[in-house]
């Protein structure tokens, strides 16, 4: 029995020196694929690597980056928030209509609290009830957005006077030349990044993502990791309001319509497995981006905006293909 | 009512979602004398019409243990086609919105056949992607009817019922059938309780499951064609957040997200529970998004009542 | 390899008949390992030939070769004259060879007709199904199993042991040849399992090969005529049943006989650390009271199912006690969660390692540290260089063989996966540890290590409660034993001075005898 593990251990380590370079490349697939993209995109227009151009789409990307951070989390913890779409519609007609009734300082206030409450439903049901987070998510979807009718009388909402406030800072501002959102998106990512590698909260979110048995089995407060993620997720979604309720300063009752999809589709392009237990920001921050560029690339060659979802469709499904074929060294599955 | 539990998990005569039907129906009939009209039961029938077709594929497509999330994507596009190549004449417009429909399924099926990648990432992408191929089509224009054959066939009756009504009844017949009594329903069920097994037994699982997204594929353009004869136009958003209806009309008549476990009877009473629902507080004048709140509390209430039932069969530990 | 081609000849010689079915030469590679080097085995009609061997000796690579879901690398297999290839299991069933699994491979929402007649329904035109010729066909399969259910009847209100029914009415279908049963009585309870040998006596009369793959010699002596045995993936010999012992069998699977080493056991106890007075979850386990004392190995002896892990999982804090005590170094002690539990000093090793004991996708280091995170971080921030100490530390003390700490557990091999889950709860430095079945699909050596490792433990002080449901184990390690039966702790013996017939007495619901030697048995039947 020995002879035959070590012969298995054996091959093993040499056959990960022969394919080191290869794993490196399919582990970093998507950003080789990121530079080809932004390489072909530079052959065509030249407007598209300046400095300019790269800046708006780092700032258009930021938004869908922001609370893509957040679901990032609650994914690698083994569930899915289909949520955030209709929680940023709620918290950006919140912020909105607050800001003239009791001042930006309180609208912000109320707006965080309310969107952090609506987590800590999403965080109850999933965390501690242990339902299916794909169908409470999918119910708290519709649910917010009927409360967002409710609340607003199905009435859009704006600031009235929106050249003298300092809410505009969070959409419109800028600190030593960057925007205010590409800044608060950076910071959010390296925070989160940070707090996943190398604190042990993040190694408990991986671990239950990884196994949830083998993490209560191991002493982990499950249900508390769980819960913990829905908040994360809600407060990048607040941040994220913040964001939009600046930029636009008025808000459509269905603003956030869909941008559960878009982060969907960064977080898989990136390459975050929806099954959790791995993943990471800096992936996803890569698959945000491609979906930004493109976006801004197919513009800058004179396509119309929607010929990014066909592109989308087809290299996300080709991401995860890619991905999976180079796991079970085949192209096709064999099963007819 | 012999035992409150296995009435509630549904193996007895009557699914908890019909009693829920029929509780609401009660209750909506002593706040409005026009809800239990003729009228008014055929336009509910009409209403819901549209989820409860693609549902009825969905069904299929969730007992198989996958998911489509690009069934609103394909009604838009089959809508947009029905309306836009009606220069061609009306047939060739309802071939080629139909036809779409199959060929998209057929997509889906065969890229989650083949490539072994997750149905919900494959068809997310293909309700992205598909959205962009009516943007192309229509480019970003909604088209109006203009023959009025096509319009008048949405409105169009047999006696006291109207057409459409009769087409979603009878393709739920046909379709409780179809997964009761054939070969192919019955290895859906195989395939999505227990993939491993039916894989030895030697079902070919791949192309049942592909059979199935065709199926809801067309399902999904039936009801985007049918739509359109309503509204006599169809506009390039059309569709939207349909399939977030539909799932939820299929998870609340109790088929499983996991596979293997549901039912077309189910299905029909989900779909109904939230036309009455729809309709009935339209009668009581509360305005539409209340709904929206009322229908996530119920899937939510029906995912707990659901879970406390396995809890205390299974005598594991809950993780 | 001598012995052994004497054995095969002594074997051969013995009977006339010629086998139905031989597999010649089998080899199989994986990636990296010869899981099966020119292994042949043969099988006559109306025979059970009992195939041996260790966990990972190549007994399932074997018969999934046979059964179609590997191919082999080379070799024959012949069936009834005829050489033939299976690409797969459908072939093969096709030609009447039939695998009953170990686990279910039933689709519970359909019914027991539809079950067995999986992917081959009968149909009329129109993709119809003739549901009248599919229960007429399948009732009749369950009267050759003079089987009491219904074909309509839904397979998941089925009890385990009818859904293990129906399996075997599935490989009635295609009429036979040759039907492999891979441990079928673990899931069955001692009523069921005389069902399970009229079944095979009855298949033998039909002049089908049995072939018989267990861990229980009880049964092999019982049912079979000859055994094979397997070894690292070698063929190892043929047994005549009624020539031979099972310390023969024994020596030839392992390559030497398992010798009681009584002595190295701890000797000195301390105080109690864990108490249970009348613990009971209702429907689950009732009335268990027993102690676990500081230094003492207390093995918790049982089959699967009589609720010794679900003991475990109660005073691990994931059960709640529906009456009863727990007792922790002589106080009451209410545990919510496994998390209360591990900051009380309990660790649990648990019966499944690759569901419950870890995370697959993990490294090796990041496994280790899992349970005592706290003391490999500073304010919530991990501290890599103790926690690489940590790692290094338990991998030397337990010569875990891995090539790196950055290995991800799912690629070692079951031994090592085993100590990587011990060594994350010694790094808890607990005051109870429980293991159950620690040595559960293990190799021989790392088995003997990991016994070893728990003497050790408990020498140096560790109160420890070994469950497992291997005798050899219980008997090797524990200084008390603990006989549990169908939710109810029957007896309690001394561990070094009980006889075997006693504890499988007490652990199947038999009265445990007093007329048998060893006088200083403590034991005493209870409830």
């Amino acid at each position: 029995m020995a002879s035959v593990e070590q012969g298995k251990q054996a091959i093993m380590l040499s056959k990960k020196h022969k394919a080191g370079l290869l794993n490196f490349l399919s582990a970093q697939g998507i950003l080789v694929f990121f530079l080809i993209c932004m390489f072909a995109f530079s052959l065509f227009s030249e407007q598209f690597l300046s400095q300019s151009n790269i800046m708006t789409v780092v700032r258009q990307a930021s938004i869908i980056g922001i609370i893509a951070v957040g679901v990032t989390v609650v994914i690698i913890g083994g569930n899915l928030d289909l949520s955030v779409g209709s929680m940023l519609s709620f918290s950006t007609v919140l912020v909105v209509d607050l800001h003239d009734k009791i001042g930006p300082i309180g609208a912000i206030i109320l707006m965080f609290f309310f969107t952090l409450l609506i987590g800590a439903v999403n965080g109850f049901l999933i965390g501690f009830m242990r339902l299916n987070s794909l169908i409470v998510t999918l119910a708290m979807l519709s649910a917010i957005q009927g409360l967002v009718l409710i609340y607003s009388g199905g009435q859009n909402v704006d600031i009235a006077n929106q050249s003298d406030t300092w809410f505009a800072f969070f959409g419109r501002g800028y600190v030593l030349g960057i925007a205010v959102p590409v800044i608060l998106f950076a910071m959010l990512a390296i925070i989160v990044q940070v707090v996943m590698s190398y604190t042990s909260y993040g190694r408990r979110i991986f671990a239950v993502g990884g196994n949830p048995a083998a993490a209560v089995y191991s002493g982990i407060r499950k249900n508390w990791c769980v819960f913990s993620t829905y908040l994360i997720s809600a407060f990048c979604v607040a941040c994220a309001a913040l964001v939009l309720g600046s930029r636009v300063m008025g808000s459509q009752n269905n603003v956030g319509q869909g941008y559960e999809l878009l982060v969907l589709a960064g977080i898989i392009l990136g390459g975050t497995s929806l099954l959790g237990g791995a993943g990471s920001i800096w992936k996803t921050i890569i698959g945000v981006l491609i979906l930004g560029f493109i976006q801004n690339g197919l513009l800058l060659l004179g396509y119309p905006y929607y010929t990014q979802w066909l592109v989308t469709w087809v290299i996300i499904i080709l991401a995860v293909w890619l991905d999976l074929a180079n796991k079970r060294k085949r192209l096709f599955t064999t099963h007819s | 009512m012999i035992n409150m539990k296995d009435f509630l998990k549904g193996s007895g005569f009557i699914q908890p979602i019909w009693v829920f039907v029929i509780v609401i129906t009660i209750f909506f009939s002593f706040m409005s004398e026009y809800f239990l009209s003729i009228g008014n039961l055929s336009n509910i029938l009409v209403q819901t019409s549209t989820i409860g077709l693609i549902a009825l594929g969905m069904t299929y497509v969730m007992i198989n243990g996958n998911i489509d999330l690009s069934v609103g994507a394909v009604l838009g596009l089959s809508a947009s086609l029905s309306v836009g190549l009606q220069d061609y004449g009306i047939t060739i417009a309802v071939i080629a919105a139909l036809a779409s429909g199959l060929v998209l399924g057929a997509i889906n099926g065969l890229v989650v056949w083949k490539t072994g990648v997750n149905a919900f990432i494959v068809t997310l992408g293909a309700m992205i992607g598909v959205r962009g191929l009516i943007f192309v089509y229509t480019e970003e224009q909604s088209f109006y009817a203009t023959n009025f054959a096509f319009s008048d066939f949405g409105t169009a009756s047999i006696g006291p019922f109207p057409v459409l009504a009769l087409i979603f009844l009878i393709c739920t017949l046909v379709m409780h059938l179809v997964l009761k009594k054939t070969g192919h329903g019955r290895n859906t069920f195989a395939v999505g309780g227990n993939p491993e097994a039916a894989l030895d037994a030697g079902i070919r699982i791949g192309r049942h499951m592909m059979i199935n997204f065709i199926i809801v594929g067309f399902f999904a353009a039936l009801a985007g064609v049918l739509l359109a004869t309503q509204m006599g136009a169809a506009t390039p958003n059309l569709g939207r957040d349909y399939e977030l209806w539909t799932i939820t009309a299929v998870v609340l008549g109790g088929t499983k997200l996991t596979g293997g476990y549901g039912s077309i009877t189910g299905t029909l009473g989900g779909v109904l529970a939230i036309g009455i629902l729809r309709n009935g507080m339209n009668l009581m004048q509360v305005p539409a998004f209340y709904v929206l709140v009322i229908l996530g509390v119920i899937l939510i209430s029906v995912l707990i009542i659901d879970q406390r039932l396995n809890v205390h069969a299974s005598k594991g530990v809950s993780i | 390899m001598s012995t052994a081609a004497m054995n095969r000849n002594t074997a051969h010689g013995a009977s006339s008949s010629s086998p139905v079915l031989s597999l010649i030469d089998i080899t199989k590679k994986f990636p990296g390992v010869v899981a099966l080097n020119k292994v042949s085995f043969d099988v006559r009609a109306g025979e059970v030939h009992a195939l041996l061997g260790e966990n990972g000796a190549g007994k399932s690579t074997l018969m999934k070769v046979l059964a179609g879901k590997h191919q082999p690398n080379g070799g024959k297999i012949i069936l009834a004259g005829e050489e033939k290839s299976f690409e797969n299991p459908k072939q093969a069933k096709k030609s009447g060879i039939v695998l009953i699994h170990q686990e279910q491979s039933l689709v519970p929402e359909m019914s027991v007709a539809e079950n067995i007649f999986l992917g081959s329904l009968p149909l009329k035109w129109g993709n119809r199904v003739d549901w009248k010729r599919l229960h007429a066909d399948s009732t009749e399969i369950l009267k050759r199993l003079k089987c009491t259910f219904s074909s309509r009847d839904m397979v998941s209100n089925l009890s385990i042991a009818k859904k293990q029914m129906v399996e075997i009415a599935r490989a009635l279908v295609f009429t036979p040849r040759i039907v492999v049963f891979d441990e079928p009585t673990a899931s069955l309870t001692d009523h069921e399992k005389p069902v399970l040998y009229d079944i095979i006596r009855n298949l033998q009369e039909q002049g089908v090969g049995i072939v018989y793959i267990s861990h229980r010699m009880d049964e092999i002596f019982h049912l079979s005529q000859r055994i094979s045995v397997l070894r690292d993936g070698e063929y190892n010999g043929t047994l005549n049943t009624a020539d031979t012992s099972e310390d023969e069998v024994t020596k030839l699977m392992i390559g030497r006989t398992l010798e009681l080493d009584h002595a190295s056991k701890p000797k000195e106890f301390g105080e109690n650390m864990l108490e249970l007075r009348g613990l009971s979850v209702d429907g689950v386990f009732e009335d268990v009271s027993f102690n676990v004392r500081k230094g003492e190995i207390v093995g918790m002896y049982g089959l699967v199912g009589a609720g010794r892990s679900e003991v475990a999982e109660t005073i691990f804090g994931l059960r709640k006690p529906s009456s009863g005590e727990i007792l922790l170094n002589g106080q009451v002690e209410r545990l919510h969660s496994s998390h209360d539990a591990v900051a009380e000093g309990i660790a649990l090793v648990p019966e499944d390692r690759k569901d419950q004991g870890l995370i697959l996708g993990m490294n090796c280091r990041d496994n280790m540290t899992l349970a005592g995170l706290e003391s490999v971080s500073r304010r919530g921030f991990m501290k890599t260089a103790a926690e690489k100490r940590v790692y290094d530390k338990y991998q030397q003390a337990m010569k875990i063989k891995t090539p790196s700490w950055r290995q991800k557990v799912g690629n070692l091999s079951g031994g090592n996966q085993q100590k990587i889950v011990i060594g994350k709860w010694l790094h808890t430095h607990p005051k109870l540890l429980i293991l159950d079945e620690p040595t559960r699909g293990i190799d021989v050596g790392s088995k003997a290590e990991i016994h070893a490792l728990i003497k050790e433990l408990a020498r140096s002080g560790y109160a420890v409660l070994v469950i497992s449901s291997e005798m050899p184990e219980v008997l090797g390690v524990s200084n008390r034993i603990i006989a549990m039966y169908d939710g109810r702790v029957t007896a309690e013996f001394d561990g070094d001075a009980v006889s075997e017939d006693k504890l499988v007495q007490a652990i199947t619901g038999q009265p445990v005898t007093a007329q048998s030697n060893t006088g200083s048995t403590s034991g005493h039947p209870a409830g």
